[in-house]
């Protein structure tokens, strides 16, 4: 039985045997992601529909950075809205209109909805198209999912941006045009577009955009090239309005970035003189960086437990560029379309583990014993405690990992608690 | 529904967690989504724990709503107890639990497990963190300690000749504001006048522990917004007498003594003649002479907030300009307060009333929470943070508690340090035009944690009331920044008042002599 269904499967399953888990699982939420996005659109403003409790998860992540005016809140559900919902489509009302005659610049307002909201049937999508006619083109209004029982951490920002897209203008011009689609850190975007342009790839346009009115144009000329591995139901909105994805892993290392730019030349048609040529410097300069980072990498163990998606780029980079070993890779979420650049480079016999029981996959954690484990920080500090290092994985999405100049800093990320260990010695460790 | 930048207190579920991380052999099992896992964050990075938070999440997603999230209920408390073996298992809700009513308590108490079950009742859309674990505090002691109840009418036998005095400390907890400390101050208070500490709580004890309160001779409430329930139901049952007074600040510290003493029919004059407490001298020492005076206010939990407005009048001699908390519990303690300090308080859990309280009042500083740090930025003024939310720096390394006399000397330190020093402070005032020294720069003691240290000017309070001449508009910059903010509403009060239009130098100084103390 068993033989027969492996035989009739995709290779992809016969070279990785991707274990399903379910029980208890230790992530965030996507309202977390309001955390980096309200950063990246700037003239947006993030309003969960929500309870104290999604409240007090965004301020707890966002809690160290003292702001002047916060650009996200949440408008806390009461005893008296749980009560009937015409009642919470005037509530909302009210609170739209607090936030504007608060934040008059705001151009953008996302209604974000979370557990409790979207359990008693909410309908956010109603109040945001019917938000969107009061204020008439003054504020644009978008309505998304960010609670847990939808979404893991980085799918917030996959059904933000899934979310913008209908409202994104139709590209009518019959010219190739680039969508880098996926948050990326302002300095990385700029030295992306420096290559692009250097290729003679263009135009070339990142969404989101750093403001409302500059989100890009989409249509059947639009070639998406995605910069993070979680975005699959944007990039399937995408696809839906015409777009063509390019099929490439990742940009990370090296390597990753290399194919990844490889990917948008071969469908720009760039001779492969004129890529060697814009490249080399860079991808020269990423090896050395990697370089140093391995000598302390190599041949260590890691593992990994799910949390953003990034896990199987990131262990195929560490694997490939840094001669790490790979443990068990756990993710949270495994999209086969969207890793079709990167299930070809990783090794055979690889554990993927989709999902979670977070009890029993530490137990094998603790019996592997890896050098390294990536998790995240309500695990982090215990298992140090228990004398295992850790990398704590939320950092990954808040530094600039991506392209070739960081290819050095991501490998250094890993890094850095092995050489802390053994600054501070053993004496101090226990 | 409630806009909200940002909130004081976390759901009652939190406070419920707070109770479980506090205590030994305690595990809670939460029915939640996917994603309240956030919480154990509070606990490992926050107060840097070096353990998981006893708690066991359901964490349910969008698929199990279509099936039956009461088995997964199920299937998570026999997986839980099998696993950690607890001595006792909390059971609730979260807030989005709390709408499906899969009655997670109900079903663990008919799952015939062999360990005490204590169901909790959360009420997360009415209620918040601290009614929550004062909730969760109280369920746990009247359900270990019901059936030891005497009967209604017997008298609480005399303590036996020749043995020592001995209390409860009720109320310190996980998350609470140096809870660590304060217990380790207030011990070495009780150590100093022969009383025995019998159980602290729910910090460090066990269900076990919890059954030996009403050996002691009385219950010390030290964080009323945790323990107050668990107290007044322990003097009602056992007719354990409370010991209210909350030792924070050099005068309250003896006010305690003075309760305990009372209380337990003892004589301790002789051994608190030599306590060691700096502040009293640190502040009447002639450097803290320009401390006279300077506006606070104070916003925090009711404790803190109670504790802070009297050693800041009458321990430190400022002035105390608000008072408010968000801890509606302890509402009325704080209005009786307030009245003292002929104030009306500030009563909301509303930031951006804090807000626009602090915009109007214009202090020099505020004494208040994480959150009263952003207003502080927005004004541009001096901020310490004197009781939950706190942030992981206010779970400090050191030795830091507000208790007793070395937390007075904590407190003398931490709440002057953002205030400008006293000779920078004059030569602000005598030369302006400094190009380091000036009204846009951090006070220099604070340089190297001053960011660019920007201060945005004030607008207008009274908006449009009246037109500032230039002239006027420069003397106003004369005056140092900060208190420049409550000069320019004063002045603008002033000439409203006296419906003047324009505002010149004269009116400026006129509204000067006129507020002026």
């Amino acid at each position: 039985m068993t033989g027969a269904v492996l035989a009739s499967d995709t290779a992809r399953q016969a070279r990785f045997p991707v274990q399903q888990e379910r029980g208890q699982r230790a992530v965030f939420c996507g309202l977390t992601s309001i955390i980096w996005l309200h950063r990246k659109i700037q003239d947006a403003f993030f309003l969960v529909v929500g309870s104290r409790t999604c409240a007090h998860l965004i301020q707890s992540a966002a809690g160290v950075m003292i702001f002047a005016e916060p650009r996200f809140a949440t408008a806390v559900l009461q005893d008296k809205d749980l009560a009937g919902l015409a009642d919470a489509n005037e509530e909302l009302d009210r609170v739209a209109a607090q936030v504007i005659a608060r934040r008059p610049e705001i151009r953008t307002i996302f209604l974000v909805s979370s557990c409790p909201s979207e359990v008693i049937k909410l309908d956010l999508g109603n109040a945001a198209q019917r938000l969107g006619e009061i204020y008439g083109g003054r504020v644009k209004f978008v309505d998304y999912s960010g609670s847990g029982i939808e979404t893991t951490f980085t799918q917030g920002e996959d059904r933000c941006l899934e979310s913008l897209t209908a409202q994104l203008p139709a590209d009518t011009s019959d010219k190739l045009s680039l969508m880098v689609c996926g948050t990326l850190p302002d300095v990385v975007e700029d030295q992306f577009a420096r290559i692009f342009e250097q290729l003679g790839i263009g135009p070339v346009r990142f969404f989101p955009a750093r403001n409302s009115d500059d989100m890009p144009p989409v249509g059947s000329n639009t070639r998406l090239l995605l910069a993070q591995p979680y975005l699959g139901d944007t990039a399937r909105a995408l696809i839906n309005r015409g777009a063509q994805l390019l099929a490439a892993p990742y940009p990370y290392g090296a390597e990753g970035t290399s194919a990844w730019l490889q990917a948008a030349a071969t469908e720009w048609g760039i001779p492969a003189s004129t890529f060697e040529s814009v490249t080399a410097a860079p991808r020269a300069r990423a090896e050395h960086a990697v370089a140093v980072q391995t000598r302390t990498l190599a041949g260590k163990r890691i593992s990994f437990l799910p949390d953003s998606q990034l896990e199987i780029p990131l262990a195929r980079f560490l694997q490939r560029e840094c001669q790490m070993e790979l443990g068990e890779i756990g993710t949270p979420f495994f999209d086969q379309q969207i890793l079709a650049g990167e299930l070809p480079l990783l090794p055979e016999g690889l554990r993927i583990t989709e999902g979670q029981e977070l009890d029993d996959q530490l137990d094998r954690v603790r019996q592997l014993q890896p050098d390294l484990t990536v998790c995240g920080m309500g695990i982090a500090n215990p298992l140090e405690a228990e004398g295992l290092r850790t990398k704590w994985s939320i950092e990954l999405v808040f530094t600039p990992v991506q392209g070739y100049d960081q290819a050095g800093d991501l490998a250094g990320l890993f890094t850095r608690p092995l050489l802390r260990k053994a600054q501070l010695g053993a004496q101090i460790w226990n | 529904m409630e806009l909200t930048f940002w909130t004081y207190e976390g759901p009652p579920h939190v406070g419920a967690i707070r109770i479980a991380n506090s205590m030994q052999g305690v595990h809670l099992l939460l029915h939640s989504p996917q994603g309240d896992t956030y919480a154990d964050l509070l606990f490992t990075m926050i107060e840097r724990n070096n353990h998981r938070p006893p708690v066991t999440y359901t964490t349910f997603q969008a698929r199990d709503l279509g099936g039956s999230t009461a088995e997964l209920v199920t299937d998570t408390l026999r997986k839980t107890v099998a696993r950690f073996k607890p001595s006792l298992l909390m059971v609730g809700d979260s807030c989005t639990a709390e709408i499906i009513q899969d009655q997670p308590g109900a079903l663990a108490e008919g799952a015939g497990l062999d360990i005490p079950v204590v169901p909790l009742e959360m009420l997360a859309y009415a209620r918040k963190e601290n009614w929550g674990a004062s909730e969760t505090f109280y369920s746990l002691v009247r359900a270990l300690l019901v059936r030891q109840a005497p009967p209604a009418g017997a008298q609480r036998p005399e303590r036996p000749e020749g043995k020592r005095p001995s209390v409860n400390l009720l109320g310190p907890s996980s998350l609470g504001f140096r809870c660590r400390d304060d217990i380790i101050e207030v011990r070495k208070l009780f150590d100093t006048i022969g009383v025995d500490i019998n159980v602290t709580a729910p910090l460090g004890a066990s269900p076990q522990d919890l059954m030996r309160i009403p050996e002691a001779d009385a219950n010390v409430c030290l964080y009323p917004e945790v323990a107050d329930a668990a107290c007044s139901w322990l003097q009602r049952t056992f007719k354990q007498p409370t010991i209210k007074t909350v030792p924070i600040g050099v005068g309250a510290t003896a006010d305690f003594l003075q309760e305990v003493a009372d209380t337990l029919q003892l004589d301790i004059s002789p051994q608190t003649a030599d306590a060691v407490c700096r502040l009293p001298w640190y502040s009447r020492s002639v450097d803290s002479t320009y401390l006279t005076g300077k506006r606070v206010f104070i916003f925090a939990d009711a404790t803190h907030a109670i504790a802070a407005a009297r050693i800041a009048r009458d321990e430190m001699g400022f002035e105390v300009v608000g008072l408010g908390t968000f801890s509606r519990e302890q509402a009325r303690d704080v209005r009786a307060v307030a009245k003292e300090y002929g104030l009306e308080a500030l009563i909301t859990d509303n930031y951006a009333e804090v807000e626009k309280a602090a915009t109007e009042l214009q202090p020099e500083m505020l004494l208040g929470t994480q959150m009263e740090r952003h207003i502080a930025k927005k004004l541009g003024i001096g901020c310490v943070v004197i009781s939950t939310p706190a942030h992981v720096q206010d779970f400090p390394a050191r030795y830091s508690p507000q208790m007793g006399f070395e937390g007075a000397n904590v407190i003398f330190d931490t709440w002057v340090h953002p205030l400008m020093m006293g000779l920078e402070e004059h030569l602000l005032a005598m030369f302006r035009e400094d190009f380091e020294f000036n009204d846009n720069a951090t006070p220099s003691h604070l340089a190297c944690v001053g960011g660019t240290g920007h201060r945005p000017e004030q607008d207008s309070v009274a908006n449009g009331v009246a037109v500032w001449d230039s002239d006027a508009e420069k003397e106003l910059k004369k005056i140092p920044f900060f208190v420049r903010g409550k000069a320019r509403r004063n002045t603008e009060q002033y000439a409203a008042e006296r419906g003047v239009a324009s505002i010149n130098v004269e009116t400026l100084y006129e509204a000067k002599a006129h507020y002026s103390r």
